[in-house]
C-alpha cells in the first residue's frame, strides 16, 4: 500500500541545505518505510543549483522549489501561504520542519491554518504500529514527554543534531518540480525592516566540535576573555550560560541552554555553571562533559564525564599554559 | 489602546533539577511541598512589555491592560500579581472543563476569550511555556484570529496603528513591522522587570477580575480542555543521565590541568 507522502521543510544555508535540513531526511524515510514518498519543500532566492542533488542524495524522492525573493529574508506569513499551499495539493501524512528560528514560527502557524497540531522541538520518533510517537523536552529539560497526534498532516519540528543525515547516496536521482510562488506580497503583513547579519567568525557555535563554556563562577568579562583563547587553542567555540549573558560578560549569541542555542559537541567544557535544567537542555547530549566548579555537589558533574572542583579562573589559565605545551 | 497579555502559571521553573519529580502514571510533575507555581517567567517579561508600552504613550490613561489566563483556580494570583505591577483588569478562564487543556485547545479558548473581549489592539505572550516549552499557543491565537505576528520580541514601538519589533535573534538585528492589531511574542532579552509599586498593590485589591467558562465563550464542553485537545501524552519522564564522574584531582591548578589533558588525549578526546 502506498501511504501518503512526507514532506519535509528544506532550509537553505547559502549554498546547499542547512544540516538540520537533511537530518529531517533521516525522520521522514523513517515514517516513509515501505510507503509514501519523501517530498521536499524548498522555498528560497535564487536556490543553488545543486540543492537537489544534495537532498536526493540524502533521501529525497522530489523536490519542490520555489524560487522567489519573497521568502529572503525570512517573512512567516510568506512561508507560512507557499507551504500551506503545497500541502494541500500533496496532502502529506506528516509535515517535518527544522526547528530553527524560522522553523518554530512556520511549524505552528501552518498546524493551525491546516487545522491540525504540532509537536515542537522533537529529538526522538518511536513508530508503534505505524503510529507516530514523538520524544520532546519539557519542564525546561527536567522532563520529556512522548506525544501523538491523530489529525493529519502531524506536524513536528525536529531539534538540531537530534537524528544523523543518512550517508549520501551521490546515485540518487531527484524530480525538481520547479514552481512559481502563489502569495501575493501585499499578504505579507509582518515585514522585516532592517536586517544585519553578525560577523561570525571562527567556528560556528552549533557545528563546533569542541565547546568552552563559562557561567557565573567566571567572575567576570576577564574570564571570558579566557575562553575564548581556550576555545580557539582547541578550534572551538565559546559559549555561555544565560545569567553570563545577562551579565554582559560576553556577547548573547553565546547562549547556550532552553532559550539559546543547542550544540553537540564531542567535548564541553563547563567552567563554574552550575547545571541548571535550562542549561544542560541545550549541552546535555555532549559526548564528555568537563566540569570545573568550587561546589563538589554542583547539579553540572551529575552529567560530567570529567569533574574537577576547583576554581575555574585558575584552572582555566593553567589549562590554557598546558594545551599550548602538547599543541605549540 | 487595549492590550491583552496572556499568561500562565508554571511550576516554578528555577527550583532545583535534584527535587525535580513525575509522577508517571498521572503523566503530571509532583507539585513539591514549599514552592508556590509562578507566573511563567516570558509572560511576566510580557507583563513588562505591555507596561513600557504603556509609559511610552503620550497619555498613559489611553491604554487599558488587561491579563488573560486559563488554568487552575490558584492562576488568579498571577493575574493578581500582574494587577499589582499595573495591569488594569483580569480574565481569568477557570473551570473543570478547561483541565488537561494542550496547545490547540489553549489556543482556541484563549482566543475565543480574546474576541469576546472586543477591539483589541495588541495580544502579548512570552516565548514559550517553561513548563511546554512548545511556542505554539500565541502563534496559533495569531492564525485563529488571523492577525499578523511577530516573535522574540526584546523591544516593542507602537506608532500611527503600526507595530515595530526589534526581534531577539541569536546572529545579528533584525526590525520588524506589522499593523495592528497584532501578536508579539516577548524573549528573556527585553530585560528585567519592574517590581510591584505600593499604589499599585494597593489597588490591585479593587481591580475587576472576570472569570468565564466555556459557556461564556460561546465553547461547547467537547471543544475544550481534554476532550478539545489534539496531541496525546503517552508518556511523561525524567530523562536518566548514566554518567559516572570521574573525578580528576591534583595538588595544584597545573597539575590538574596535566592530569586532565593526559585523559583527554588518552579517551581520544583531544
Ligand atoms: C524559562 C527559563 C529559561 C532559561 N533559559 C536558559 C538558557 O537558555 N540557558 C541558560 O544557561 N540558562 C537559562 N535559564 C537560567 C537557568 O535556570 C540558570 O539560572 C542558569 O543557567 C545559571 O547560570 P550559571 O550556572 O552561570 O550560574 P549559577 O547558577 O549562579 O552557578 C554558578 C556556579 O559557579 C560555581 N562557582 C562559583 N564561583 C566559582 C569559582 N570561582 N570557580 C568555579 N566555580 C565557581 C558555583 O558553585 C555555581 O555552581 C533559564 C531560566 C528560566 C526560568
Ligand atoms: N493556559 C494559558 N493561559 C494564558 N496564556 C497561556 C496559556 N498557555 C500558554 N499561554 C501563552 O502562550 C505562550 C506560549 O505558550 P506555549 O505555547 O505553551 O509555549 C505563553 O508564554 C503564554 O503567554
Amino acid at each position: 500500500m502506498i501511504g501518503p507522502p512526507v514532506l519535509v521543510v528544506a532550509e537553505i544555508d547559502g549554498a546547499g541545505p542547512t544540516a538540520n535540513s537533511l537530518e529531517l531526511l533521516t525522520v521522514a524515510r523513517n515514517l516513509a518505510t515501505g510507503s509514501g514518498r519523501v517530498v521536499v519543500a524548498c522555498l528560497g532566492t535564487r536556490i543553488g543549483e545543486g540543492v537537489g542533488s544534495e537532498l536526493a542524495a540524502h533521501g529525497a524522492d522530489a523536490v519542490v522549489m520555489v524560487d522567489d525573493p519573497i521568502f529572503t529574508p525570512f517573512q512567516a506569513d510568506a512561508w507560512v501561504h507557499e507551504l500551506a499551499a503545497i500541502a494541500t495539493e500533496l496532502k502529506p501524512g506528516t509535515i517535518l520542519v527544522p526547528h530553527s528560528l524560522a522553523g518554530v514560527e512556520v511549524a505552528p502557524r501552518l498546524a493551525f491554518r491546516l487545522d491540525t497540531a504540532v509537536a515542537t522541538g522533537c529529538v526522538g520518533l518511536d513508530l508503534v504500529d505505524g503510529d507516530a510517537r514523538w520524544t520532546r523536552s519539557c519542564y525546561g529539560g527536567n522532563a520529556r514527554e512522548v506525544v501523538s497526534i491523530h489529525t493529519t498532516p502531524v506536524i513536528a519540528t525536529i531539534a538540531a543534531r537530534a537524528f544523523d543525515p543518512l550517508p549520501a547516496n551521490q546515485a540518487a536521482s531527484v524530480a525538481i518540480d520547479r514552481r512559481p510562488a502563489t502569495v501575493d506580497p501585499g499578504n505579507v503583513r509582518a515585514r522585516v525592516i532592517a536586517k544585519s547579519a553578525a560577523m561570525t567568525t571562527g567556528v560556528r557555535l552549533e557545528n563546533a566540535k569542541v565547546v568552552v563554556s563559562g557561567g557565573h563562577g567566571l567572575g567576570g568579562a576577564a574570564g571570558f576573555e579566557q575562553v575564548r583563547t581556550l576555545a580557539a587553542l582547541l578550534g572551538g567555540a565559546a559559549g555561555a550560560t544565560r545569567v553570563a549573558c545577562d551579565l554582559g560578560w560576553c556577547p548573547r549569541a553565546w547562549q547556550i541552554g532552553q532559550s539559546g542555542k543547542t550544540v553537540v559537541p564531542d567535548l564541553y567544557f563547563a567552567l563554574g555553571i552550575s547545571g541548571a535544567a535550562q542549561h544542560m537542555a541545550g549541552c546535555g547530549n555532549a559526548g564528555a562533559i568537563v566540569a570545573v566548579n568550587t561546589d563538589p555537589d554542583a547539579e553540572i558533574f551529575k552529567s560530567a564525564r570529567f569533574g574537577i572542583v576547583a576554581d575555574c579562573n585558575e584552572f582555566l589559565a593553567a589549562l590554557i599554559e598546558e594545551i599550548r605545551k602538547v599543541r605549540p | 489602546m487595549h492590550i491583552v497579555i496572556c499568561i500562565k502559571q508554571v511550576p516554578d521553573p528555577e527550583i532545583a533539577p535534584s527535587v525535580f519529580r513525575v509522577d508517571e502514571v498521572a503523566k503530571k510533575v509532583i507539585s513539591l511541598a514549599g514552592t508556590a507555581p509562578v507566573i511563567n517567567p516570558f509572560d511576566e517579561q510580557a507583563v513588562e512589555a505591555a507596561l513600557r508600552i504603556r509609559d511610552a504613550e503620550q497619555d498613559p490613561a489611553n491604554v487599558t491592560i488587561t491579563a488573560v489566563t486559563m488554568g487552575e483556580a490558584t492562576s488568579e494570583k498571577i493575574v493578581r500579581k500582574a494587577m499589582a505591577l499595573g495591569v488594569d483588569q483580569g480574565v481569568t478562564l477557570v473551570d473543570a472543563a478547561f483541565a488537561d487543556s494542550d496547545a490547540y485547545a489553549t489556543a482556541r479558548a484563549l482566543a475565543a476569550a480574546i474576541t469576546k473581549l472586543g477591539d483589541i489592539d495588541l495580544v502579548l505572550t512570552g516565548r514559550q511555556a517553561a513548563d511546554s516549552d512548545a511556542g505554539v499557543v500565541a502563534l496559533g491565537i495569531a492564525e485563529l484570529l488571523r492577525l499578523p505576528a511577530i516573535t522574540l520580541a526584546k523591544k516593542i514601538e507602537v506608532a500611527d496603528g503600526a507595530v515595530q519589533v526589534e526581534r531577539a535573534v541569536s546572529e545579528g538585528e533584525e526590525t520588524m513591522a506589522a499593523p495592528l492589531p497584532a501578536v508579539i511574542t516577548i524573549a528573556h532579552e527585553l530585560g528585567a522587570v519592574r517590581k510591584p509599586s505600593l499604589r499599585e498593590t494597593m489597588r490591585a485589591g479593587r481591580k475587576p477580575v472576570r472569570r468565564w467558562g466555556p459557556d461564556d465563550l460561546g465553547m461547547d464542553a467537547e471543544s475544550v480542555g481534554r476532550a478539545g485537545s489534539r496531541r496525546v501524552v503517552e508518556r511523561l519522564y525524567q530523562p536518566t543521565r548514566d554518567v559516572d564522574c570521574e573525578w580528576v584531582s591534583g595538588d595544584e591548578p597545573a597539575a590538574i590541568a596535566k592530569a586532565l589533558v593526559g585523559r583527554l588525549v588518552e579517551q581520544k578526546l583531544l
